[in-house]
C-alpha cells in the first residue's frame, strides 16, 4: 500500500467551549482537518485562535467547559500534554519557551523517542532528516548545540518549532502564527519550508493573522474565526479576501450572509 | 501542574547508605578534652609544634561563641561524638586497595573508587572515618616531583612544606570549627606541585563518615608552585544514622605566581551530617584558582570557598551549587578578596530547593584600597519548584577602591514555570521527565565540570528525586 492510498486520519474539533480564569474564549469551535490537508486558521486578534490551539494541546491554563476533540477514535481531551503529543498532535508555538542548558539536540532526541515505539527510533535517520531540515530553514548544525530558545531571535525561535515539527514528523500539526515578528524573507523561508512538509501523512492547521505566509504555505482551506468561534471558512482565495478587506465585515456578516465564495464553517 | 513537583519523593540514598561493622583499631572516648587532644598528637607521633598548635587552638575553640549568624547549631552536641575513629593503626595507610580490611575495601568498591582509579585519576585517596586508608598517586607523576599523600604523611615527610603554608591561610582562630578542625584534625590531603608542573590530570580523595556520631576533621593543604596546575576532585558519603555526625574540614589552598588549581567538590553526605567547612585559596600574580563546590547532601552546610586574590592579576571563579530537600539546610556561597590590582573574580551561584529544603547564599566581595582595575561579577540563580521550600541571598560587598573598578550583582529566584514544564510535555515529555531536564538544565554549568561519572552520579540522584512524582 503506497502513503497516498493508506487510509486518511481525521482532527475533529466540535462544538468546543474554553475559558480561561472564568472567562470564556472559545464559545463552539466546529472544525476538521485531515491528513494531506494545510488549513488556514484566520482571524482577528483575540478571537481565540491561540486559545484553541494551547486548549487542543492540553495547556493548564484553558479549562474545557463543552465539546469534543478527537485524534482519530482518540478523545484528547482525557489525555495529558505529553500523551497527545504521543497520540500524534504537534503544536509549534507562538512564543517558544527558553530552557537553560538543555540543548536543542538533546532535546529533539528525547522528544524523538518519546513520541514513537522504541522499534521505530532510527539514529540514523534521524540525523538525515535533521540535517535536511536544518539546512532547508538556513539553520547552521551548531545550532543544535545552543541552550533550547536562549537568546534566539524570534525568526529562529520561529524555525527551531518548525525544524522540530519537520523531524519529529507529527500526524498532526499546528503552527501558532509561525509568521509573526518576522521579516518578509524570513516569513518566506519558514512559509516555503511548511509548503515542503506537506505530505499525505500529515495535517497541518496554520494559524496566522495575515496572508502573506499562506503565499509560499498554499492551504487547502481557510477557517476564520471570530469571537470564538469559526464563523466563516472558504478556500485559498478568503485569505486574500481578508486581506484586502479585513476582519470587520466578518464580524458584522458572519451570522447572516455569505459573502463571496465562503459559508458558515458550522454548516459546511 | 508544577505543584507535583513538591510531590517528588524523597532521594533515595540506598547506594550509599550500607554501614560497615564498627572495628576500630583506636576510638578515642566520646566528647573532647586536652587529653584526647595529646593522645590524638601522640598516636601520630607528631613533633611539639603540632601539639602545641592543636591546644591553641583548641583553647580558641572553647572560648569562641557559636556563630550568631546562619542555620540553627544548637542541635550539636560536641560530647555526643567521636573525635578520632580509626579503623588501621595510625600511619598505615595501604598503597594497594588489596591489602585493606575485607569491608572497608568493599564499601570504596562500592562507592565506584578503584574503578574511577583506573579510568580518570592521577591519584587516589581515601579516608574512612579518621583514618586515611589509601593513597596512590601515578608513578610519572610522582617523578615529576608531584607529592600527593595524606596530611599526617606530609607532616612526616614533607613538614619543610607543609609548616610553610599550615594555619597560615585559615588560621586556627577564623572561626569556631576551624579551631575545632585545628585541633583534631586527622587526615586529609596533601599536594604540592613544583614549579612549572602539569599535574593536569585530575588527583582524587573520597571521604567516608562510617561510624555513628563519629566526626570527620580532614585537613587538606594543597600548593600549585610557579606556573603549576593542580586539579583535585573530593567526593564525600556516609550511611544514614538517626543520631548526627560532624565534619568539620579546612582546606588551604596556594597558587603561586602564573598557577592554576581547581579543586572540585561532590559533597553526597547523609541527611544527618553537619558539614561545617573552611575552604580559602591565596592567588598570587597571575595565578588562578577555581572552586567548583557542589553541594547536595547533609543535614546542614556551611560552606563559603573563598579566594584571596594576592598578586597583580590574579584570578578567582567560583561556582556553588545547592540543592536542598526536605530537612535539609544548604547555607554556602563564595568570598573574593581584591587586594591587590587588576584581579577578577567571578561567582555563580547556583541553588534548587524542593520539599521544603533550604538553601542560602552567601557571599562576600571585598575590595580593598590600592585594588585598582578589579573586576568582580556575581549571579546567583535559585530555583524553588514548589511553594515549600525557601532561599535566601545575603551578599555583602565591601568596596574600598574605586579606580576602574566593574562590580556586577545579579540574583534571580525562578519557579520552575508551569510554561516550561508545558512546552516540554507538549513535546511528549511525561511531567517528571520534564522536570528532571530543566533542572539538569539548570545545573549543566556545573555538571560539564565533572568527570563523566560523576556527572552520570549527579543526573542519577536529581532522576531519583523525580521517581515517582506523577502517575
Amino acid at each position: 500500500m503506497t502513503q497516498s492510498e493508506s487510509p486518511g486520519h481525521t482532527l475533529i474539533v466540535k462544538d468546543l467551549h474554553a475559558t480561561v480564569g472564568g472567562k470564556e474564549i472559545l464559545k463552539g469551535v466546529n472544525l476538521t482537518l485531515k491528513t494531506g490537508e494545510l488549513v488556514a486558521l484566520m482571524g482577528p486578534n483575540g478571537s481565540g485562535k491561540s486559545t484553541l490551539a494551547y486548549a487542543l494541546a492540553g495547556h493548564p491554563k484553558y479549562t474545557i467547559t463543552s465539546g469534543e476533540a478527537h485524534l482519530d477514535g482518540i478523545d484528547l481531551l482525557k489525555l495529558s500534554p505529553d500523551k497527545r503529543a504521543r497520540a500524534g498532535l504537534f503544536l509549534g508555538f507562538q512564543y517558544p519557551v527558553e530552557v537553560s542548558g538543555v540543548s536543542l539536540s538533546k532535546f529533539l532526541w528525547t522528544s524523538f523517542t518519546q513520541t514513537r515505539k522504541a522499534e521505530d527510533v532510527d539514529t540514523d535517520l534521524f540525523q538525515q532528516n535533521l540535517d535536511q531540515h536544518l539546512s532547508s530553514l538556513g539553520l547552521d548544525p551548531a545550532f543544535m548545540k545552543r541552550p533550547l530558545n536562549e537568546g534566539l531571535s524570534g525568526g529562529e525561535k520561529k524555525r527551531t518549532e518548525v525544524l522540530q515539527m519537520a523531524t519529529l514528523d507529527p500526524r498532526f500539526a499546528i503552527l501558532d502564527e509561525p509568521d509573526s515578528g518576522l521579516d518578509i524573507d524570513a516569513v518566506k523561508q519558514v512559509g516555503e519550508t511548511v509548503q515542503k512538509l506537506r505530505s499525505p501523512t500529515r495535517g497541518m492547521l496554520v494559524i496566522t493573522h495575515y496572508q502573506r505566509i499562506l503565499k509560499y504555505a498554499r492551504p487547502d482551506r481557510v477557517y476564520v474565526m471570530v469571537d470564538g468561534m469559526v464563523a466563516l471558512s472558504g478556500g485559498r482565495e478568503l485569505a486574500e479576501e481578508l486581506e484586502s478587506k479585513g476582519y470587520d465585515w466578518v464580524k458584522v456578516g458572519a451570522a447572516s450572509s455569505k459573502p463571496g465564495t465562503a459559508s458558515p464553517a458550522s454548516h459546511a | 501542574m508544577a505543584q507535583n513537583a513538591a510531590e517528588i519523593t524523597p532521594l533515595d540514598y540506598t547506594r550509599y547508605d550500607f554501614k560497615d561493622p564498627e572495628t576500630y583499631k583506636v576510638r578515642t572516648p566520646k566528647g573532647l578534652s586536652r587529653d584526647i587532644i595529646r593522645q590524638i598528637s601522640a598516636l601520630k607521633h607528631e613533633p611539639a609544634w603540632m601539639l602545641d598548635y592543636r591546644l591553641r587552638a583548641y583553647e580558641h575553640f572553647l572560648e569562641r561563641p557559636m556563630p550568631d549568624w546562619g542555620p540553627d547549631l544548637s542541635d550539636l552536641d560536641f560530647d555526643a561524638y567521636t573525635f578520632y575513629a580509626n579503623p588501621l593503626a595510625e600511619g598505615d595507610t595501604k598503597k594497594r586497595w588489596e591489602d585493606l580490611p575485607a569491608d572497608i575495601k568493599n564499601t570504596f568498591d562500592r562507592l565506584g573508587i578503584p574503578k574511577a582509579e583506573r579510568d580518570y585519576f592521577a591519584g587516589v585517596g581515601a579516608q574512612y572515618d579518621s583514618g586515611t586508608v589509601y593513597h596512590k598517586i601515578r608513578e610519572d607523576l610522582s617523578k615529576k616531583g608531584v607529592i600527593f599523600c595524606d596530611t599526617d604523611t606530609a607532616l612526616r615527610e614533607h613538614s619543610d612544606i607543609l609548616r610553610k603554608y599550615f594555619g597560615k591561610i585559615v588560621p586556627y582562630n577564623d572561626n569556631k570549627f576551624s579551631a575545632l578542625n585545628s585541633a583534631v584534625w586527622s587526615g586529609g590531603s596533601f599536594v604540592y606541585s613544583p614549579p612549572g608542573v602539569d599535574a593536569g590530570i585530575p588527583l582524587q580523595a573520597s571521604f567516608r563518615i562510617n561510624a555513628k556520631a563519629v566526626g570527620q576533621f580532614e585537613r587538606t593543604l594543597i600548593i600549585a608552585d610557579k606556573g603549576a596546575k593542580v586539579h583535585y576532585i573530593e567526593g564525600c558519603t556516609a550511611p544514614i544514622y538517626s543520631e548526627n555526625s560532624l565534619h568539620a574540614a579546612v582546606v588551604e589552598v596556594i597558587a603561586e605566581a602564573d598557577a592554576r588549581i581547581r579543586y572540585t567538590t561532590v559533597q553526597n553526605w547523609s541527611k544527618n551530617v553537619y558539614n561545617l567547612v573552611t575552604k580559602r585559596a591565596h592567588a598570587y600574580e597571575n595565578s588562578l584558582v577555581e572552586w567548583v563546590d557542589g553541594n547536595m547532601g547533609s543535614k546542614v552546610t556551611m560552606k563559603y570557598p573563598s579566594v584571596y586574590l594576592k598578586g597583580r592579576g590574579a584570578r578567582g571563579d567560583m561556582l556553588s551549587v545547592a540543592f536542598a530537600s526536605e530537612g535539609q539546610i544548604i547555607d554556602s556561597g563564595a568570598k573574593a578578596v581584591h587586594s591587590a590590582p587588576d584581579t577578577s573574580s567571578k561567582i555563580i551561584g547556583k541553588s534548587i530547593a524542593i520539599r521544603g529544603g533550604r538553601t542560602s547564599y552567601r557571599g562576600l566581595l571585598h575590595i580593598a584600597r590600592g585594588a585598582t582595575g578589579s573586576k568582580s561579577a556575581v549571579r546567583c540563580d535559585a530555583l524553588l519548584p514548589d511553594a515549600v521550600s525557601r532561599s535566601d541571598t545575603y551578599p555583602y560587598n565591601e568596596v574600598h577602591e574605586y579606580e576602574d573598578v566593574t562590580i556586577s550583582h545579579e540574583a534571580v529566584v525562578g519557579k520552575i514555570g508551569e510554561e516550561q514544564i508545558f512546552y516540554l510535555m507538549s513535546r511528549g515529555l511525561n511531567e517528571s521527565d520534564a522536570i528532571h531536564l530543566i533542572l539538569m538544565g539548570f545545573l549543566a554549568e556545573f555538571a560539564k565540570e565533572l568527570p563523566v561519572d560523576y556527572a552520570l552520579e549527579l543526573n542519577r540522584l536529581i532522576q531519583m528525586e523525580m521517581t515517582g512524582a506523577v502517575g
